[in-house]
């Protein structure tokens, strides 16, 4: 997927990008509303993340004019300010969802794939690993003829797996991605969802390691 | 918001009673005035008769052979008899003599009058008398004399006049003072009116209505809705700075806590070591239930803020609540928690939408974050008598019977909300929403709820009800 | 202590001896004026002091007998003493105050009005429902009760031939055209001594200009004079006079024995009506009694019952008023202009020098 994000904190939009990237995603980072027009103007993203509180003016009014514009782009807006206030703001001008500051990076994942499920993702974005195709909007597995829906967290884990195969991620890597902080979990939770995860793929050529001491990884059989 | 404001007697009432007391006064001036303009009158009246019967009297005086003659003509006293019935005297006397008549007729003091006749008021054969006196000079025989006529009436006449007249007078007086009296209390009551009309205009504004007044007002009012139409500027300016404030408030403690979460984030992802992981983890964790405590503080200081003048629009609850579940689905979604609902077509609530749905919203969250991953969270809307009851079934467990109330109070933590991030602010919250709605919020273990049954709650869990009385 | 006793019995004695010797004056000092008849009417020697009604009058105890009789019937324990008088002796009477009466009726309507002006009578509040005419009551002292007109009586048999004239004027033209035929056969009363011929004399004067036209003609045809109008009517009768004029039609109604030798006009230019009046004295004992006897008489006057004793003509409400031809002599201080000593001392002198032309 190609994002675009508008955000004027630098340190939060490298954390932003990073996680996305680590995703799969494409990220293009526009600091200010001028950068963000550029960019609007000259490629199509499939997401865009709209901080309101920039350096060169309100995200609002970029919102206002994108939607002007027919732009299509779902937007996910990004804010700091009381929800009460801004919620009836943003969604009325065009949003299609908001996420207020500081979130959970796993918060931002969910509604990003629920904008782009409601959006339509097509089928374009379909993954394939050996004989396993895994749509990650509809969050189904195909394996030959059978189609297997996958719990949240299942389905997160094997979209790590699946954009870098035959890396070792260790628990603790995964942990920080599956979990949110809230959740207190232990490194050993992780072994429930890997152990699902091999569960589904079973009757695949697509398998699940455990490299002893490092972690896992999933590798064609 | 009048209960007992101290009041400083009444306008109204002040003005009829100066109204009708000047009312009194002057029907009393007009009484004593037109009765002593009418007594002199009627005085003047009964003297001139007199005065006319003893003129006709003086002109029948004549000098025949060396002798005052007179001819008294007979209307000089029945014309007095047909003015009233008072008894009559008269006296005709030459100098020092009397010539004929009523001999002990008293005498007015001092020099017979010439020319104009002259009135006394005396005591004849125990009754009160009015006389008057003419008297002429006739040459006798070369020598002069004076001759004096004096007739008198009784005053029962005059007296019964009076008394007629002072009825009148005071009917008159009275007639006046009732009509006066009626004018002045309709007066009082018309001049009131615009301070009535003004207070109603007013009173009729809704809760947000700042507007300055602008309708028009008689212009001993202007300095009144003058300060009015400052004070409500002022309360604008106060409230929209409070608005302000919260908002900006808002910001200033989440983008630094922003700022400090992404950067525990990035060190974490570089940190190797379990109990530096453990620590980061829990720093990242304490800044959320920062970030989440700020935002239910602010979320309730809204709350409080808003509840004050607690605005009226026609909320659908039933969409309001599916517009909830469609933003939080995400997020239940990432513990794969499932959300079921029954939201049913139900009458509009009165109520300010922005509070039912930080209500709801509140609760759903608690819902969310206290529910274990794959579990079920119901959201049931029940039309119940006159009241709509919206539940929140979910199963974490339960609250403790008996704790339910403890649990609203603030800051309270639930039993099974170990570990979990999140302060007992949102049932707070929820609750002062709905009570300031007029309704209320329950709390019950799931299975003893009298609403619908649960779709087979697999473990305990707890409903939470907020119930809103219909408009 | 005894001597006090004492001094006040003697005190007491003192007392009751100067009342009896007093009562024997007053009892003596009572026969000193002069009265023409004395009645007692009631319970026969009744106990002396009790419900005596004392009434001085002008009129004949005949003509009131019965009423004063009616008015007992219901009073089993009232006494009236009825004294008759001239009108004259009756004024003297009361302003001198030598004679103790409760109740004065009188026909001189001056002399009444005079002792009701001067002081000497008392009010009385007619009983309820009386309907009297506002001009027969002065001041509630002078009631009226009977209304008895000045007529000219005429001698049938002396107008033989002649229309007999209904008016003054009609007088006066049929007297200046046979002047010869009525010379001598003319009487009235003589006012120097008659009261009531005085006050209807008066009268005439103060309501036409032409009495003393009149009175020329009557004087210049030997006008005869009276005393009072019972003599008048008999002269009429017996062929003596001709005209007599101011008679008390009253007395002349009442002569129904001469019904068909005497004519009673009441002139149509206008008859003047004299009122008998009563009023209750000052010094009344018992001015009770003296109100109810006046009621009775109101009543029998006024009332909507013709009472059967009483003795006057009743005319209707309608027919007498003091705008009518028939009039009541006005009631009022007018009446004391001519008792006035000059005014009357005047009217005397012209009426010597024009009636007997001396």
């Amino acid at each position: 997927m190609r994002f675009l994000l508008v955000e004027d904190n630098l340190s939060l939009a490298a954390a932003v990008e990073d996680r996305l990237r680590m995703d799969g995603h494409v990220v293009d980072h526009a600091p200010d509303i001028s950068v963000a027009d550029d960019y609007a103007a000259t490629a199509d993203y499939d997401l865009i993340l709209l901080d309101i509180m920039l350096p060169d003016g309100d995200g609002r009014d970029f919102l206002k004019a994108h939607r002007n514009r027919q732009g299509t782009t779902p937007v996910i807006v990004l804010t700091a300010r009381s929800e009460v206030s801004d919620r009836v703001g943003v969604l009325d001008l065009g949003a299609d969802d908001y996420i207020t500051k500081p979130f959970d990076f796993s918060e931002l994942e969910a509604r990003c794939r629920a904008v782009l499920r409601r959006h339509g993702g097509g089928s374009s974005n379909q993954k394939r690993f050996g004989s396993v195709v895994f749509d990650p909007m509809a969050g189904t597995l195909n394996i030959g003829e059978k189609t297997v829906s996958l719990r949240n967290k299942e389905l997160r884990l094997l979209e790590i797996f699946i954009n870098a195969p035959d890396r070792i991620f260790s628990k603790s890597k995964l942990v920080d991605r599956l979990f949110s902080y809230e959740e207190d979990v232990s490194e050993n939770a992780i072994e429930v969802y890997v152990g699902r995860l091999r569960k589904h793929l079973a009757g695949s050529d697509v398998e699940i390691t455990t490299v002893r001491g490092l972690g896992y990884r999933m590798s064609l059989a | 918001m009048s209960r007992g404001l101290p009041t400083s007697g009444s306008i109204r009432r002040r003005l009829t009673l100066q109204l009708v007391g000047s009312a009194a006064f002057l029907a009393s001036l007009l009484f004593v005035i037109v009765l002593g303009f009418t007594r002199d009158v009627s005085q003047q009246t009964h003297d001139s008769i007199l005065a006319a019967s003893a003129t006709s009297i003086m002109d029948s005086v004549s000098v025949r052979s060396g002798e005052v003659s007179v001819d008294i003509p007979y209307a000089a006293l029945s014309m007095l008899g047909n003015v009233s019935s008072d008894r009559v005297f008269y006296r005709i006397a030459q100098d020092d003599s009397v010539l004929t008549g009523y001999a002990d007729l008293p005498l007015p003091d001092g020099a017979p009058p010439r020319g104009q006749p002259r009135f006394d008021t005396l005591h004849y054969k125990g009754d009160s008398i009015r006389m008057v006196t003419l008297a002429r000079r006739v040459s006798l025989n070369g020598q002069v004399s004076d001759v004096v006529i004096s007739v008198a009436q009784t005053r029962e006449g005059q007296a019964a006049q009076l008394a007629e007249l002072t009825r009148n007078a005071l009917q008159l007086g009275l007639g006046f003072f009732m009509i006066a009296a009626f004018l002045a209390i309709w007066a009082a009551q018309s001049s009131i009116r615009p301070l009535a009309e003004l207070a109603e205009a007013v009173s009729r504004r809704g809760p947000k209505d700042l507007r300055p007044v602008r309708r028009p007002v008689p212009s001993e009012m202007i300095p009144l809705v003058t300060s009015l139409n400052r004070f409500i500027e002022r309360l604008r300016v106060s409230l929209s700075r409070s608005e302000d404030f919260i908002a900006e408030a808002a910001h200033r403690v989440r983008t630094p806590l922003a700022t400090v979460r992404t950067q525990a984030e990035i060190t974490l992802r570089r940190v190797e070591r379990d109990e530096n992981r453990a620590s980061l983890r829990e720093m990242i964790r304490a800044i959320d239930e920062s970030s989440r405590a700020a935002g239910q503080l602010l979320d309730h200081a809204m709350v409080t803020f808003r509840t004050d003048s607690l605005l009226r629009e026609e909320v659908d609850l039933g969409a309001l609540s599916r517009e909830l579940l469609n933003r939080l689905r995400p997020i239940a979604e990432l513990k794969d928690i499932a959300l079921h609902s029954d939201l049913p077509q139900t009458p509009p609530l009165s109520g300010d939408p922005i509070l039912i749905q930080n209500a709801v919203r509140n609760l759903l969250d608690n819902a969310i974050k206290y529910a274990p991953s794959e579990s079920d969270i119901q959201v049931i809307l029940r039309k119940e008598g006159a009241e709509l009851r919206l539940s929140i079934i979910d199963e974490a467990g339960g609250f403790p019977s008996g704790d339910t109330d403890a649990l609203t109070a603030r800051f309270a933590r639930g039993a099974n909300a170990e570990g979990t991030i999140g302060s007992g602010l949102g049932l707070t919250i929820a609750r002062e929403v709905v009570e300031a709605h007029g309704g209320r919020l329950t709390i019950a273990p799931s299975q003893a709820t009298s609403g619908p049954p649960a779709a087979s709650p697999r473990r305990e869990g707890s409903c939470v009800s907020l119930c809103f009385p219909m408009s | 202590m005894r001597f006090l006793v004492f001094s006040n019995v003697l005190t007491v004695a003192l007392r009751v001896i100067s009342l009896f010797c007093l009562a024997g004056i007053l009892g003596g000092a009572a026969q000193a004026f002069e009265i023409e008849d004395q009645r007692r009417f009631g319970p026969a020697a009744g106990a002396a002091g009790a419900d005596v009604l004392r009434v001085l009058s002008t009129t004949d105890t005949d003509l009131l007998a019965p009423l004063i009789e009616s008015f007992l019937r219901s009073r089993p324990t009232v006494v009236v003493d009825y004294v008759t008088v001239s009108s004259s002796e009756l004024m003297r009477a009361v302003v001198e105050g030598d004679a103790a009466f409760d109740l004065a009726v009188s026909s001189a309507l001056d002399l009444q009005t005079k002792l009701a002006n001067d002081g000497y009578t008392r009010a009385h509040s007619p009983a309820g429902r009386l309907r009297i005419p506002d001009w027969a009551v002065w001041r509630d002292h002078v009631f009226a009760f009977s209304q008895e007109p000045a007529s000219i009586v005429l001698s049938p048999a002396a107008f033989e031939g002649l229309e007999m004239p209904r008016s003054r004027q009609a007088l006066m033209s049929l007297l200046r055209r046979y002047p010869n035929r009525f010379r001598g056969h003319i009487g009235t009363y003589d006012v120097e001594t008659s009261g009531l011929g005085y006050l209807f004399a008066t009268q005439d004067l103060r309501t036409s200009e032409s009495f003393w036209r009149m009175m020329e003609i009557f004087g210049s045809l030997d006008l005869r004079l009276y005393c009072c109008s019972g003599e008048m009517i008999e002269a009429v009768a017996r062929g003596e006079l001709a005209i007599a004029y101011n008679v008390l039609g009253s007395y002349a109604r009442a002569r129904v024995d001469l019904a068909d030798r005497i004519e009673i006009v009441d002139p149509q230019d206008y008859t003047n009506m004299m009122l008998r009046t009563a009023v209750v004295l000052k010094g009344a004992d018992r001015p009770d009694l003296a109100g109810a006897f006046i009621d009775h008489l109101l009543r029998a006057a006024w009332g909507n019952q013709r009472d059967p004793a009483y003795p006057f003509p009743r005319y209707a409400t309608a027919e007498t008023s003091p705008t009518a031809a028939l009039r009541p002599i006005q009631m009022g201080p007018g009446l004391l202009v001519f008792l006035d000593r000059l005014k009357r001392a005047r009217f005397l002198e012209e009426w010597r020098s024009t009636v007997l032309q001396k």
